[in-house]
């Protein structure tokens, strides 16, 4: 009977969909996760609504995996919604985790993102200046739109959350342990990342290249050079993330030779994880000089970009701050 | 929820006073600091002095945590160049403090409120000197108030 089977919902606030593309990419595993569970909501692929989610009792459903940052007065009301009819509900993706790629919007604020976006932008035709407002009546309707947040922020900012994929987007492999180990009903301590908790220098193809003493005169970008297939990233002067990431991706950009770029965020003994990359690269500079010290450092073209790339509003400071976005303006 | 914040409430009515953490290394800048005291050097009061065996402990986290729970500003204190009692910890608390002042650039926080200075265990009076110079120097800018504004970033989705 369906009602006995364990209820999953997924959904999706600040994304790109890519994490919806891992359920996927689960392939004829897709079946077997279809035959287990029933999944009660799903707007990428199933025609459920709100209202549906509404209509469930609190805590009906077994687990909710919750990928995208939370940006809007109404992804925080799906958030709270799901939190509320969900017994377990799982950060699903880096978003969800750390803030990801639309968390590095914190470097800016509301009012210049609207500005650029909607006046200033090349290919912007908007001659009449209209800007997005919550609430317009015309013609004796209303129509209403979601607020707009100053600041993104991860799930955990919003609401108690109970588990964490990481990854962007998340490997099949670990959304099937998650899966796996939730449904098996012998649950892992409350704020556990389902991916191993070391670096992804410790599973990487190519670790036993790396040399005993690193030193670094110049970074180069991926474009400035051809990549060796075989020699550790960072000894060939490329930003990799690896030291400061969390393994469980299988080493994937870097089996494409590409340096790791940090989506899984940290490990559980890290709380900023651009603290600790740039600790780690700039005491890979060999120079002891303040000038030729800057000079290899400058190399590194937007370190907040590339540090933090995936996890600003998950970081220590969590954005720019406000005052000095005014005052920039 | 902010108790793992130094409180603001009492410096709020009178006027500003600088909070500044001071990371000190335990050979060099942290005997200055000791010098300057039993030596009753009169210097501002504003510094919060943690005592680190060397100022390559320094992690970087350390100095975006002072600042996200409310510090106005940071300095970190180690041996002269070449004097580093584990021989090379300043040089490598030298090029963090470099790559970190971009971040903390790109973030908004002016440079001023991010300092590292050499002071080796004699010199007490460059302890005052570069405390009262600090003090002024953030005196002058005004608070931070990071924490107060991560509670104004929180307050935004607080669910009354």
């Amino acid at each position: 009977m369906l009602a006995t089977k364990p209820r999953i919902a997924f959904y999706w606030c600040s994304s790109c969909g890519g994490c919806d593309e891992t359920v996927v990419d689960l392939a004829e595993g897709l079946l077997d996760v279809i035959a287990a569970v029933e999944i009660v909501f799903w707007p990428v692929a199933l025609d459920f609504k709100r209202k549906d989610v509404e209509a469930m009792p609190d805590g009906s459903i077994t687990a909710t995996f919750l990928n995208g940052a939370v940006r809007t007065t109404e992804q925080e009301e799906m958030a709270r919604l799901l939190r509320s009819k969900s017994e377990l509900l799982v950060a699903f993706g880096s978003c969800s985790h750390l803030g990801g790629i639309p968390g590095l919007a914190n470097l800016f604020d509301r009012e210049s993102i609207l500005r650029t976006v909607y006046l200033e932008s090349p290919s912007t035709v908007n001659p009449e200046s209209v800007l997005p407002v919550t609430s317009h009546h015309d013609d004796g309707h209303t129509v209403v739109l979601p607020g707009f947040h100053n600041t993104v922020r991860t799930l955990d900012q919003i609401v108690d959350v109970d588990y964490y994929v990481p990854g962007c987007p998340p490997p099949p492999r670990i959304l099937r342990t998650a899966l796996q180990t939730l449904l098996g009903g012998d649950l892992p301590a409350k704020g556990t990342v389902f991916a191993p908790d070391c670096a992804l220098c410790d599973e990487c193809p190519r670790k036993d290249t790396k040399p005993e003493t690193l030193s670094i005169a110049e970074f180069k970008r991926t474009q400035d050079l051809i990549i060796d297939e075989q020699t550790c990233l960072l000894a060939q002067g490329l930003v990799c993330m690896g030291p400061a990431t969390r393994s469980g991706c299988e080493a994937a950009c870097i089996r494409g030779n590409m340096p790791c770029t940090g989506c899984c965020g940290p490990t559980s003994r890290v709380r900023d994880q651009g603290a600790k990359i740039l600790s780690c690269l700039a005491s890979l500079v060999e120079s002891k000089e303040d000038a030729e010290i800057d000079r290899v450092l400058n190399t590194i073209p937007d370190p907040v970009g590339t540090f933090y790339r995936y996890g600003l509003p998950g970081s220590f400071l969590r954005r720019k701050r406000s005052n000095e976005v005014q005052a920039s303006m | 929820m902010r108790n793992r914040q130094l409180s603001r409430a009492p410096l709020l009515q009178a006027a500003f006073e600088p909070r500044i953490v001071a990371f000190f290394c335990n050979w060099c800048t942290y005997l200055a600091a000791d010098l300057a005291g039993t030596s009753r050097m009169k210097y501002a009061p504003n510094v919060r002095v943690i005592r680190l065996m060397c100022s390559g402990r320094v992690d970087p986290q350390f100095v975006l945590d002072a600042f996200a729970q409310g510090a106005d500003g940071v300095l970190i204190g180690g041996c002269h160049p070449g004097d580093c009692h584990y021989q090379e910890g300043n040089y490598k608390t030298l090029r963090r403090y470099h790559l970190l002042k971009c971040v903390l650039r790109q973030m908004g926080i002016e440079e001023e409120r991010f300092r590292l200075e050499w002071i080796s265990a004699a010199e007490g009076d460059r302890v005052r000197s570069v405390i009262n110079d600090m003090v002024e120097k953030v005196r002058a800018l005004g608070p931070l108030q990071l924490d107060a504004e991560t509670e104004d970033i929180r307050e935004e989705v607080a669910v009354c």
